[in-house]
């Protein structure tokens, strides 16, 4: 088995927001709730959830792009929370991360070979005029973008090539870990389906790690390898692909599934939904005991009174749920 | 077949900006029939909202729309916007896709509601309030007495989406237009209004026309699609028939690049290059230039929605007219 790269142990990332009326006292956030897992040199793990889970704030918190308020995050079996922030910046080499809107997420008054360079000015600032160019014309040959488009400025492109730059950007120093944030939910189908594809390349490629957070379980069929479920900052399931997919535990699990709507009319009239009722709870006001339980159709006394702990119900299969742990999973 | 409660003739939407003139729709025939849910489907730019901003007489300034728009036999088009009035929101009406910005702030719910029922159905406060509350409840609202007194953003996205629909559904219109109504919501609270439409569908008999990207939408709820591309239709058909057997090479492609939840796939097929600029068409089939089967003669000759077999149509010279199978 491949080398663990990152191991994560029981972060946790609290914002401290305003309160009620303007002399009421600033309220406890907790978007981050003790989360913990490892990762493996070439692996891809998807974190997925609903809005205000806190899936972008964990791949934030990673690297420490928001400073966490507890926990470890070991990177190649050294701790990263103590490093100072010079120290920090050199690791940030080998951990880059793409973000969601690719148009604001470049400075539009850089040009794209500025924009794509910037990473090597930083990290490798003995480099030529003259490599430094060449390195950039490679990497935007490798995520498809032709080379006489280096004196262009993000306004002049699409969605699509923007979040091509994006990823140059972030492969240009030859990361280990990228942590894509959302990368084509702003783009159309079609757009979607390329840079997609594109990222699966890179991963062959270079052995790229990813960490790869959305919101859409089918994009995360095609690119994980292991799953995180994320509800309330808490992660209530972890497992392989293609355990999650054959056997979800996790009753918010197997109503994300459900729920997603399947490009199929007969599958999608035959298919049973869990439909949840309600809302999800603010985070400013969480539920006792589980977090879901208000939206669960499982839920029991128990589930009020005692946080649930991830626990393993076969080999690298992890629940929180008490009650599906003990019975095994059922419809309501 | 029964009588169409909506039909468009050669409906076309036009953008005067500063770099020209832009066809943001081009010659759309469509029908509905009472009960319907029709599906528009088409990525951005396709001209798939800007064809029923036009039938509510809603399109931007810079924009104008020509051809017909029939709902019952009154052309939607040819109406000054007063008349247009009597119309909207009482036999047409529609539901955006930000539930935030299609609510008014400073008004509180009860108030959005109830507005609707005194201008078309002559109500009294207390009747519309009544009616309100009612219609609340129908769309699935919790606790609709205390929401009642709230203001928009007292409420989540799904509620509000929730209130959207209510307001919409109040006349009771023939037909109900929705702009991508669960783009912005998440899946648990999307696969509750989507749930709620098809419901509602049932008990109101409305005719609904569902504009949307997400095919796994589409599949849920349309009884008959229309594919968009370029301001183009380029194919319509039933459902089932679409998924099955998609007839244009647009179709077929966005199917294939389309993530699927339900099955194992080891990559996309995604289509090479981006929609052309409406500005600049080519003269041939606008999809031409992504598409995997073009020949020389899709680049000279822009083709014509043609019936390609019962109930479909296809604007491809390469799926053949009438009854036979595609290339």
């Amino acid at each position: 088995m491949s080398k663990m790269l990152l191991d994560v142990q029981d972060i946790r990332t609290e914002f401290w927001v305003s309160g009620n009326g303007l002399f009421q006292p600033k309220r406890k956030l907790c978007a981050v709730d003790d989360v913990s897992f490892s990762l493996r040199e070439g692996e891809t793990l998807g974190v997925v959830g609903e809005s205000g889970c806190g899936k972008s704030t964990l791949g934030r918190s990673l690297l420490r792009l928001i400073e966490p308020t507890a926990g470890k995050v070991v990177w190649q079996g050294k701790d990263i929370a103590g490093l100072s922030p010079e120290e920090m910046r050199q690791k940030r080499r080998d951990m880059q991360m793409i973000f969601q809107d690719p148009i604001a997420s470049l400075d539009p008054r850089m040009t794209i070979g500025d924009i794509i360079a910037e990473p090597l000015t930083v990290f490798e600032a003995g480099l030529s005029k003259v490599e430094r160019r060449g390195r950039v014309l490679d990497v935007m040959d490798t995520v498809g973008l032709s080379g006489d488009m280096l004196n262009r400025y993000p306004h002049e492109f699409s969605g699509g090539q923007a979040q091509r730059i994006g990823i140059a950007r972030a492969i240009i120093t030859r990361p280990k870990l990228v942590v894509c944030d959302e990368p084509v939910s702003a783009l159309d189908v079609s757009i979607q389906a390329q840079i997609i594809n594109l990222l699966q390349e890179l991963k062959r490629k270079f052995g790229l790690t990813m960490i790869f957070i959305s919101h859409d379980l089918s994009i995360m069929r095609l690119i994980s390898d292991r799953i995180m479920v994320l509800y309330l900052g808490r992660v209530v399931e972890l497992a392989d692909k293609a355990d999650l997919f054959a056997d979800p535990k996790h009753p918010y699990t197997r109503a994300l599934l459900s729920a997603a709507p399947v490009p199929d009319p007969k599958t999608a009239r035959a298919r049973q939904r869990i439909v949840l009722r309600g809302d999800p709870p603010s985070p400013l006001n969480p539920p006792s005991g589980c977090a879901f339980r208000t939206r669960c159709p499982l839920a029991e006394a128990r589930c009020a009174t005692r946080e649930q702990e991830l626990t393993p119900v076969s080999e690298g299969h992890e629940i929180a749920c008490e009650v599906v742990a003990e019975t095994g999973p059922r419809l309501a | 077949m029964t009588e169409n409660i909506f039909k468009s003739e050669n409906l076309t939407v036009r953008f005067d900006t500063p770099d020209g003139e832009v066809q943001a729709v081009s010659g759309l025939n469509l029908t509905i029939a009472p009960g319907e849910t029709v599906a528009i489907v088409g990525e951005s730019g396709s001209g798939k909202s800007q064809t029923f901003l036009s039938v509510m007489g809603l399109l931007a300034k810079n924009g104008k729309a020509s051809g017909k728009a029939i709902l019952e036999g009154r052309d939607l088009l040819t109406m000054r916007p007063r008349e247009l009035d009597v119309y909207r929101g009482r036999d047409i009406s529609m539901v955006f896709q930000d539930p935030m910005t299609g609510l008014n702030p400073s008004l509180k719910i009860s108030r959005q509601l109830t507005e609707t029922l005194e201008v078309h159905q002559g109500c009294t406060r207390q009747e519309a309030d009544a009616k309100a509350l009612a219609m609340l409840e129908a769309v699935g609202i919790p606790d609709p007495k205390s929401r009642f007194r709230m203001y928009p953003h007292e409420l989540s996205g799904g509620m509000r989406q929730r209130v959207m629909i209510a307001m919409a559904l109040l006349c009771e219109p023939k037909l109900l237009i929705a702009d991508e109504p669960t783009t912005a919501l998440d899946v648990t609270i999307q696969a509750q209004i989507l749930e709620l439409f098809a419901q509602l569908k049932d008990r109101f008999n409305t005719a609904l026309v569902l504009i949307t990207h997400d095919l796994g939408v589409v599949a849920g709820l349309a009884d008959r699609v229309f594919v968009m591309y370029a301001g183009r239709v380029v194919e319509e058909a039933p459902v089932d028939d679409l998924f099955e057997d998609p007839k244009h090479p647009y179709t077929k492609a966005l199917l294939a690049s389309t993530p699927r939840i339900d099955t194992d796939l080891e990559s996309l097929e995604p289509i090479p290059g981006r929609p052309p600029n409406l500005q600049r068409l080519p003269k041939g089939c606008a999809f031409a230039a992504r598409c995997a089967f073009a020949e020389a003669q899709c680049r000279e000759i822009k083709p014509a929605l043609n019936p390609v077999a019962d109930r479909r149509t296809c604007a491809c010279l390469l799926v053949p007219t009438e009854e036979r199978a595609s290339a």
